[in-house]
């Protein structure tokens, strides 16, 4: 037989659902400091390293050889804050999970949804969703102050010429992507430190190994890692882009390749986010 | 209520809890007692469905916890006292975890005003006292008025003030028909709001029942003598299979014999008492008794009855 405790007040029809663990998620991620550090962080990193990229750029196009002009991707140049971007945009994505396991509010959060599977849904949901808005803007705005800053002394781009309108929009995307895998990373990993630097090794660290080796090796390895993915995508030239002439994939084979990663990364995170205790 | 069938939780080689069963029924205070590292922590963790048992099951109400629709408003947990964001304020913690379970917003100031933290309901929770950071987790427990309740330690950093807060709460919680389910290591605590106990030892069940009995039940129920002519009443108590115990004032302790049989016996003997004194056993000293043999990090050469108050208040 079993005894039922006396309800206090009656349960509403049904159960939780998932509409509610989302506006849970959108209350916790606008109500720390951290989100508005990362997202001022990507905000500076993206457009500020952009304006020094375009400027360099631009006086390097004046007093380059042949091959420099040929090359000169002017979106690309404006796009190169970025990939700093991406760090603080990775940083947010860590935070959104690991601040859980740091401060021990995970099992608070499990406790009122037991599902463990529906609260990473809806932290990629809602971190997608911030990171996605914050991304494309900075990308645009990065673009468009990038070309202003080389209009007069090199070649500018505008959104309606050949695939400029795809890379600018395929920059945001890359941060927002990279994001939910550094999300699905820090599932797996749960501390904030040893996420990032992860997270780190992974877009900054392993292109410099990758370089290391003779080109044989390394450049078929190159064209897998995030950033290159991230310089393909970011890039309307064919081949490479201003900082790397290494090869990458066409823009939807890397994107789906980035996508491939993310998933990846939130799967195993959430396959063992149900197994592991909190 | 909640129903514990042969729990079982391993870490690594060690059996943290082993085979525990135990009912906790709605309308009373169950205390959970066990020395540090018994496991009752890892206990409470399986019931709230955080930890996965390695055998046995735990049900709410007929359900595993990952089955309840609504898990905020059938059962509340206070597990850490450090469970909140540092950063988020308190108003901000308790509403996220509102929204969970679709409970209005209206409850979470309710619930602030209720445990005291309304004045600084908007201040970041990591500038909060242990004692305020407790509040906020009883809050939190309480958060969808649920009908079964857990409270790991509860008034670990509350002042006395607070102490008596929490326990005229988990009295009043009970008594509105609620399953209350509360550990601690302070038996003296628990003496003043159980009325139940399941008391573990290195995860193992070593005692479930009314306290009363639990306190009965312990052999250290003893009588205090005194007399100018022990050896003969030494003599004659161990001959009647009493034992007994002498302190350094020359005062004895006789378990074994009530105090109508020593004072008899005394009595036939021709030998005066200047004391004769039955002890009913405390709480505390019931515990020592039962969990003696368990406990995992003991000081060295402490008789059982002279051991340090397990009760440290700041």
């Amino acid at each position: 037989m079993v005894t039922t405790s006396p309800r206090m007040r009656a349960l509403p029809p049904g159960r939780y659902r998932f509409w509610g663990v989302l506006r849970a998620e959108w209350t916790k991620i606008r109500t720390v400091r951290s989100t508005v550090w990362c997202v001022l962080a990507t905000v500076v990193a993206g457009i500020g390293i952009g304006i020094l990229a375009s400027a360099s750029e631009a006086s390097r196009w004046r007093n380059g050889g042949v091959i420099d002009m040929v090359l000169f991707d002017p979106t690309s140049v404006s796009l190169t804050g970025l990939i700093f971007g991406q760090l603080a945009m990775g940083v947010l994505g860590v935070l959104t999970m690991s601040a859980e396991y740091g401060s021990g509010s995970i099992r608070a959060t499990l406790a009122a949804i037991p599902r463990r599977p529906v609260v990473l849904g809806a932290k990629a949901v809602i971190f997608g969703g911030v990171a996605l808005v914050v991304s494309e803007a900075v990308s645009f705005a990065a673009f468009f102050v990038g070309q202003a800053i080389m209009s007069g002394s090199a070649p500018t781009a505008t959104l309606s010429d050949h695939v400029v309108l795809r890379a600018v929009i395929g920059g945001g995307l890359f941060l927002t992507v990279l994001g939910l895998f550094a999300l699905g990373l820090a599932t797996i990993i749960r501390h904030t430190a040893g996420s990032i630097t992860t997270f780190v090794a992974i877009l900054l660290i392993l292109p410099l190994i990758d370089a290391a080796f003779p080109a044989k090796i390394g450049w078929p390895i190159a064209r897998y890692l995030p950033a290159q993915i991230g310089a393909g995508m970011t890039s309307t030239k064919s081949v490479g882009n201003h900082v790397s002439f290494l090869p990458s994939f066409p823009f939807w084979h890397g994107f789906a390749l980035l996508c491939a990663y993310a998933i990846g990364s939130l799967v195993v995170g959430g396959v063992l986010m149900v197994r592991r205790d909190p | 209520m909640i129903e514990a069938r042969g729990l079982t939780k391993r870490y690594g080689g060690t059996l943290a809890v082993d085979g525990l069963s135990f009912d906790v029924r709605p309308g009373q205070v169950t205390g959970f007692l066990g020395p540090n590292g018994s496991g009752k922590s890892t206990t409470m963790r399986m019931v709230m469905g955080l930890d996965r048992p390695d055998g046995g099951s735990v049900k709410i109400d007929g359900r595993r916890y990952h089955d309840l629709p609504w898990p905020l408003r059938e059962v509340g947990g206070l597990l850490e006292s450090k469970a909140v964001h540092p950063g988020r304020s308190a108003y901000n913690h308790l509403w996220a975890l509102a929204q969970t379970n679709d409970i209005a917003p209206g409850r979470v100031d309710e619930l602030l005003e209720l445990v005291g933290l309304s004045g600084v309901a908007r201040k970041r929770a990591g500038k909060f006292s242990l004692g305020m950071t407790q509040r906020l987790g009883i809050a939190a427990a309480l958060l969808g008025d649920p009908g079964v309740l857990l409270f790991d330690e509860p008034i670990n950093g509350l002042d006395p003030e607070g102490i008596l807060w929490v326990r005229t709460l988990l009295k009043r919680l009970a008594s509105e028909g609620r399953a209350v389910f509360v550990s601690s290591h302070l038996m003296s605590e628990m003496a003043l709001t159980a009325d139940h106990l399941v008391v573990i030892g290195r995860g193992k069940l070593i005692a479930d029942q009314p306290v009363a009995a639990f306190v009965a039940q312990s052999s250290r129920a003893s009588v205090r003598v005194r007399t100018p002519r022990p050896d003969p009443l030494i003599a004659a108590l161990t001959q009647a299979r009493a034992t007994l115990q002498a302190e350094p004032d020359g005062t004895l302790v006789v378990s074994g014999l009530t105090a109508a049989a020593i004072g008899d016996l005394a009595a036939e003997l021709g030998i005066a008492l200047h004391e004769l004194s039955p002890h009913a056993a405390s709480l505390e000293e019931a515990f020592m008794e039962l969990t003696h043999e368990s406990v995992e990090f003991r000081a060295e050469d402490v008789p059982p009855s002279h051991a340090p108050a397990t009760e440290v208040r700041p």
